[in-house]
């Protein structure tokens, strides 16, 4: 039985009296693709934040590829990461944002370059190279010189898939990628992120789009205020929810 | 006639008698003004001419506001040598003052408790008491602290010492005090920057393990440019004037030669009125200056960029002469 490359044993988060997470259990495996669903405000977004550490979880354990999130246990006690340590996980899991969140000050080719660059000390030339791999890829070439706003919202979104990706990660988190797009726009976006699925990446979608998890997805996740409500196999949850929840959640979205 | 068969109706507009009024006030008191520039008054002294046998006597007439003083001082070697201190001052200061305001600024957001709350205490004194009484606290700042030593604290114990009077000349304190007050305000309008920047931007840089001070250098601080830009050319120009505060430590800046001059030729208010004239022009230029920088860095934030003053006249001009190629009231036919 291999490492799973994630797992989330009793996760809690709370923001000043919020309980936002109650206890998440989530375990996602090597190469597999896992969409989250729910309500908004039910903490899928905040378990996504807590993996790659841009939220610190209160208590419960989260393990990225084995290794625990955020802390070090050295002797039956919990040690925090310095900010090195955490910015060296970080550098490892890569992160795509509902606003696409480009660089404003930087071209496309700049965005994708400054990770490899500053953060794994890439030097300039290979980075440019796998930078124009990435925009044949996601299927934007002679795209460099432009600058974020001069791009429309699916064009970024996959400058910004492509951003991540060019720190070659071994996990991938897609926080709603395309709930800000126009709705002709969202199939350029997820047919990006199909390709990935493809070539095996492993991948955590934060999602409204059904149609996308039921096709990609290997498990689902359905949260509702804090905790999993239910999980499973996307044909199977998705089409006969045992839990009423999720039934009058998908008659809502669908 | 048209062919839509709207006959041309003869429009007459309001009429705005007040602002005729007001017009009208206004221009018998810059006509008042105008006169008062360019008038002349007896100067005190009278001159005697023979004439037909006969000694004809008048008063000495000179221009009321001095022209010819300014005239004859405006390139004057000490006024010009006062222009160079004004503007080292207001450049060193500025340098010292964009530093502090950029590194206090950076403190007072940093999530240490201790850097912050250095960073509000220096913009609290700084901003909270009087820039001239700050200016002679620095030029007597010998009375506090009459030595300066590079040692052990607290055990006397000194490597290298040297007396205050000789680090903080007129010139030095100047520079210090003004410094510290700018970087006071500065670092208010670097954090305004800073705070402006989009929170995604620092999640986006985070994410991919870029550090706090390289999500600073690489990301937020050159967003942050666009805000921080417009108010520094205001504080450049504010800076301009305010250095002639320094005259109360015996700095000899355009003020201070101009106080000089007339303290000897008793031409107070011409050599005053020269200093104006100086300190207009080169606020003047900076002001230029700015509306181009500020152009510049709009860029992309903007999409279609505020005409430059020259745009502005032909733009103008245009308006003026298609005003007069197609008179009012007739109507050009189309053919539709």
């Amino acid at each position: 039985m291999t490492q799973p490359m994630v797992e989330a044993v009793g996760v809690h988060k709370s923001y000043v009296g919020v309980e936002v997470l109650k206890g998440v259990n989530l375990t996602v495996a090597r190469g597999e693709v896992t969409c989250l669903i729910g309500p908004s405000g039910s903490g899928k977004s905040t378990l996504l934040r807590c993996i790659n550490h841009l939220e610190k979880h209160d208590a419960g354990e989260l393990r990225v590829d084995g290794e625990l999130v955020g802390y070090e246990a050295r002797g039956g006690k919990l040690y925090e990461l310095n900010d090195r340590r955490i910015c060296d996980e970080r550098s490892q899991i890569g992160m795509v944002f509902q606003r696409f969140n480009l660089f404003q000050n930087l071209n496309v080719l700049q965005n994708i370059t400054v990770g490899p660059i500053k953060v794994k000390d890439v030097d300039e030339e290979s980075a440019k190279k796998r930078a124009r791999e990435l925009l044949v890829r996601v299927g934007l070439e002679g795209k460099e010189k432009n600058y974020p706003t001069q791009l429309s919202g699916g064009q970024q979104q996959r400058v910004a898939i492509a951003r991540a990706l060019a720190m070659e990660p071994k996990l991938m988190l897609f926080d709603e990628p395309t709930s800000a797009l126009d709705p002709e726009l969202v199939g350029e976006v997820l047919d990006v992120m199909k390709d990935l699925a493809r070539s095996g990446m492993t991948m955590i979608v934060v999602t409204h789009e059904m149609g996308f998890a039921k096709e990609v997805a290997d498990t689902v996740y359905f949260l509702d205020q804090g905790v999993i409500e239910e999980s499973g196999d996307p044909k199977v949850v998705l089409t006969s929810p045992s839990s009423t929840r999720l039934q009058s959640f998908l008659a809502k979205v669908l | 006639m048209n062919t839509n068969g709207d006959a041309a109706v003869k429009v007459v507009p309001v009429r705005h008698y007040g602002q005729w009024f007001g017009m009208a006030v206004v221009a018998l008191f810059l006509a008042m003004y105008v006169h008062t520039l360019f008038s002349k008054i007896p100067s005190g002294a009278r001159t005697c001419h023979l004439v037909l046998g006969k000694y004809q006597c008048h008063a000495v007439l000179k221009w009321r506001f001095g022209w010819n003083v300014i005239f004859n001082y405006f390139t004057n070697g000490e006024i010009l040598r006062g222009l160079v201190v004004t503007l080292e001052l207001t450049v060193l200061s500025m340098i010292v003052g964009v530093v502090l305001g950029v590194v206090f600024a950076i403190m007072r957001l940093s999530r240490s408790r201790l850097l912050s709350g250095v960073a509000w205490t220096y913009t609290w004194m700084f901003r909270g008491t009087p820039v001239y009484v700050q200016l002679l606290l620095w030029g007597f700042i010998a009375i506090l602290y009459p030595k300066f030593a590079i040692g052990v604290p607290f055990f006397h114990v000194y490597i290298v010492q040297f007396g205050a009077n000789t680090v903080f000349i007129p010139f030095v304190a100047a520079v210090t005090a003004l410094g510290l007050n700018e970087g006071a305000y500065f670092s208010e309008i670097v954090r305004s920057g800073l705070i402006a920047v989009d929170e995604g931007q620092t999640e986006a840089a985070m994410s991919l393990g870029m550090t706090r001070g390289q999500t600073l250098r690489l990301i937020v601080l050159p967003q942050a440019m666009r805000v921080i830009l417009p108010p520094t050319g205001n504080e450049i120009i504010s800076m301009l004037k305010t250095t002639s505060l320094v005259v109360v430590l015996g700095v000899v800046d355009l003020l201070g030669a101009v106080t000089n001059i007339y303290g000897e030729t008793y031409q107070i208010m011409p050599m005053l009125l020269l200093a104006s004239l100086w300190y207009l022009i080169v606020s003047t230029i900076l002001s230029v200056g700015q509306f181009y920088v500020e152009r510049h860095f709009g860029r992309g934030a903007l999409r279609t960029p505020p005409p430059t003053p020259i745009e502005r006249i032909r733009r103008d001009l245009r308006g003026i002469a298609a005003k007069y190629r197609t008179p009012r009231g007739v109507q050009v036919e189309s053919k539709s």
